[in-house]
């Protein structure tokens, strides 16, 4: 099989803009202060932990797509741009085929939200510049106008598993001559309904936002060449199987052995009611560990998106000569991925 | 190879009502009873009348109790494919799904308590898991005893094209042997006032390609194809319906909600699928068009037809379905590939009943009468928000 890299990564988050400073936060190893957010009509602000503004204001925002747009759409081109860096231009100008793929669990909830309770108030008069932006695809189309790509373009939905699904999709397409290059953008945007629904699962969890952003293509960049070594299987968390079997089977399959210079990128935060079924199929892991959303929180499909832009840039940063991502999603699928440093022979 | 399909529409559930309602060119619309309209500028759209009763699944009592409508919807489509195709409880199967709301009416329910009653959590919990698309499928999926990867696509209207493609490019490159895969999607308050505040419903009758057309109208339903490979369906001696051999999409970066006007990212849809294909739009018997009736969907297609048929436009048939049943948003790719393979498998042309005097524009002709035909290919596009193109070539199995 032909060897899929990765060219670039961005990060939008909790710790701020930019892949510099996830990186500095998760050095830290200090978990980001949260913010409190009002539920109408309920005493209890809920605790989330929100992405701050940016240092300065970013010039995408001036373009037409995305001054009215949602903040999802704001931080998934935020790192979508990152991911790319100078080959943004280059794909503006056609010089190569860049498929997307844009991947939420909750999505576009800010302005369907705010949609929803207009049509509450009076239908006749809901806004026709807030409805458009609800559509789980807006941002990935948003980002495509920014880029003016116009090869293929996904939106999957799904929980944060569906992250890797959407790499290893990436990789079909670049390996079956579908697009040149393409980008996998996970995002999601905080609200109180968001924060709200988790409470009412777990009050301890602390729900994030922010994107995470990968860029693939079949050869390297002129930097370490970053490889994609494997997706396991998405394992369906049903009735069948359970959580725990499903984390140990995909442990199993992704065979890392007694590799103790591998980094893990585990989906674990914190919280031992969702973290006990991962924690035992990886208790004996040897290699470092990093549990990003401890440090971010519960960024659902952004979180998926920070995990595997960790593993890469550990392996960037040359702290380690290879690294995994393991993420045993909230209700659909436990699924792992690994990457590695290309070695020439 | 298509060795099942399952429909439900506004024309009612299964093959037969859909496949007798769609050649007949019958309409659907009736006042909308699912929430209030009373203060839209539009009151119609394509209902379906639920059965009673679901179907036998594998689920329990209280998991039955539990489902929403567009899982419901969902379910009926997917025991229509599943019982057609044969196929038993498999550990392995890819289920491949589009939808643009997926449980929208739960998340409205969500919210409202929310605001309405914050301290009661009665129910709000269920709202939460069953809201997502994951979890939909996920359901259905229990629900016949298969377990392999769930993939939903949201590319808004395009969504049950590009899921369909999607697994059609999974069994095409030997990820896998069979794939159920589909779209669904349930009318819901939020998109109907969605449409409504942009002005794209018809105040008066869906009519595409209509020159005095006026906008779209909505519906809701599923379709679900079951598809294998031919040695698959050969092992099991299985009936096949009719095949599937080209996939294209593209990307339309003109605008959120409007078309480039000459059709562009369509052209370069169909163009692709006819590659994937290896036909040349003269084998082509029928277009199942995107066809909302909008004036802007309906002129950017016609450009983008004309362009791709050339010298051939002529003698092309073209009709959109969404006169009958409305536009199925996530589910409207998918309810129209099943028609397309209605008309491929008995031979005859949906006619676009409800257009009175045809767009100027289109070089080809557009089926407007019950038509029977012999023809081999068809083509179905779907043009979705966001500028997400889909276009599938069907083959007529013989």
């Amino acid at each position: 099989m032909n060897p899929v890299f990765i060219r670039g990564a961005g990060a939008v988050s909790p710790a701020g803009w930019g892949l510099t400073a996830l990186r500095q936060t998760l050095q830290e190893r200090k978990a980001v202060p949260a913010n409190e957010v009002s539920q109408p009509n309920w005493p209890h602000p809920l605790r989330v932990r929100n992405v701050p503004r940016p240092a300065a204001r970013p010039a995408f925002i001036t373009h037409p797509r995305l001054r009215r747009s949602s903040p999802i759409a704001q931080y998934a081109v935020g790192a979508a741009l990152e991911a790319l860096g100078n080959d943004a231009q280059n794909a503006a100008a056609g010089s190569f085929r860049l498929g997307i793929i844009f991947c939420a669990m909750a999505g576009c909830v800010t302005y369907s939200r705010r949609f929803y309770d207009e049509i509450l108030k009076d239908p006749a008069t809901a806004s026709p510049l807030l409805f458009p932006e609800t559509v789980f695809n807006a941002p990935a189309s948003h980002l495509a106008a920014l880029l003016g790509t116009r090869a293929i373009n996904y939106t999957l939905v799904g929980d944060p598993g569906t992250f890797l699904q959407g790499i290893a999709l990436a990789a079909d397409w670049l390996l079956t001559d579908t697009v040149d290059r393409c980008l996998v953008v996970g995002a999601e945007e905080l609200d109180w309904l968001v924060a709200e629904a988790f409470h009412l699962f777990d009050k301890d969890t602390i729900v994030g936002e922010g994107a995470g952003a990968l860029y693939l293509a079949s050869e390297p960049n002129g930097g370490i060449p970053i490889e994609l070594k494997a997706v396991t299987t998405p394992r369906l968390l049903s009735s069948r199987q359970s959580r725990a079997e499903t984390a140990k089977a995909t442990r199993a399959e992704l065979d890392l052995g007694e590799e103790t210079d591998c980094l893990l990128c585990d989906g674990l935060q914190g919280i031992n009611r969702w973290d006990a079924d991962e924690s035992a199929a990886w208790e004996n892991w040897r290699g470092g560990r990093l549990s990003v959303k401890t440090i971010c929180g519960e960024g659902l499909m952004a979180a998926a998106a920070w995990q595997c832009v960790t593993a890469v840039d550990s392996l960037n940063q040359q702290k380690y000569s290879g690294a995994a991502v393991s993420i045993v999603g909230t209700n659909q699928q436990a699924i792992a991925a690994q990457f590695g440093k290309r070695i020439a022979i | 190879m298509i060795t099942g399909a399952g429909i439900i529409t506004g024309l009612g559930q299964g093959w037969t009502p859909n496949a007798a309602g769609f050649r007949a060119g019958r309409v659907a619309f009736r006042p909308v009873t699912l929430f209030d309209v009373s203060r839209q500028r539009v009151q119609m759209a394509a209902e379906v009348d639920l059965p009673s009763r679901l179907p036998e699944h594998r689920l329990t009592s209280r998991s039955e109790a539990r489902l929403d409508r567009a899982t419901r919807l969902l379910l009926w489509a997917v025991h229509e494919a599943w019982t057609q195709s044969g196929w038993t409880p498999s550990e392995t199967l890819p289920f491949v799904l589009g939808t643009t709301s997926g449980g929208m009416n739960l998340g409205q329910a969500l919210y409202r308590q929310a605001i309405e009653t914050p301290h009661s959590h009665r129910q709000q919990p269920t709202r939460v898991l069953q809201y997502q698309p994951q979890l939909q499928a996920l359901t259905v999926a229990e629900a016949f005893g298969f377990y392999g990867p769930i993939t939903i696509i949201a590319n808004a209207c395009a969504s049950g094209a590009n899921a369909i493609g999607h697994a059609f490019e999974l069994l095409r490159r030997r990820s896998a042997e069979r794939v159920l895969t589909g779209g669904y999607e349930a009318l819901c308050h939020l998109l109907f006032a969605g449409f409504d505040s942009l002005q794209a419903l018809s105040p008066t009758r869906c009519r595409p390609f209509d020159a005095h057309r006026d906008g779209l109208a909505l519906g809701e339903g599923a379709a679900v194809l079951a598809l294998e490979t031919l040695e698959s369906a050969r092992r099991r001696d299985a009936i096949i319906l009719g095949e599937i051999v080209g996939y294209g999409a593209s990307t339309d970066e003109h605008h959120l909600t409007q078309p480039h006007p000459k059709g562009d990212a369509a052209l370069a849809s169909m163009t692709a699928a006819c590659a994937s294909a290896q036909v040349g739009p003269d084998r082509v018997g029928y277009v199942n068009a995107h066809g909302t009736g909008t004036p802007l969907n309906d002129s950017a297609e016609a450009s983008a037809l004309n362009r791709w048929a050339g010298a051939n436009a002529p003698s092309l048939r073209v009709s959109s379905t969404k006169s009958s049943v409305g536009h199925l948003l996530g589910a409207a790719g998918a309810v129209e590939t099943v028609i397309c393979l209605m008309a491929l498998r008995e031979q005859w042309l949906p006619p676009t009943s409800t257009i009175e005097t045809p767009e100027p524009s289109c070089d080809f002709s557009i089926v407007r009468q019950p038509t029977d035909a012999t023809f081999d290919y068809a083509l179905t596009n779907s043009f979705g928000f966001g500028g997400a193109n889909a276009s599938l070539i069907l083959r007529r199995w013989s």
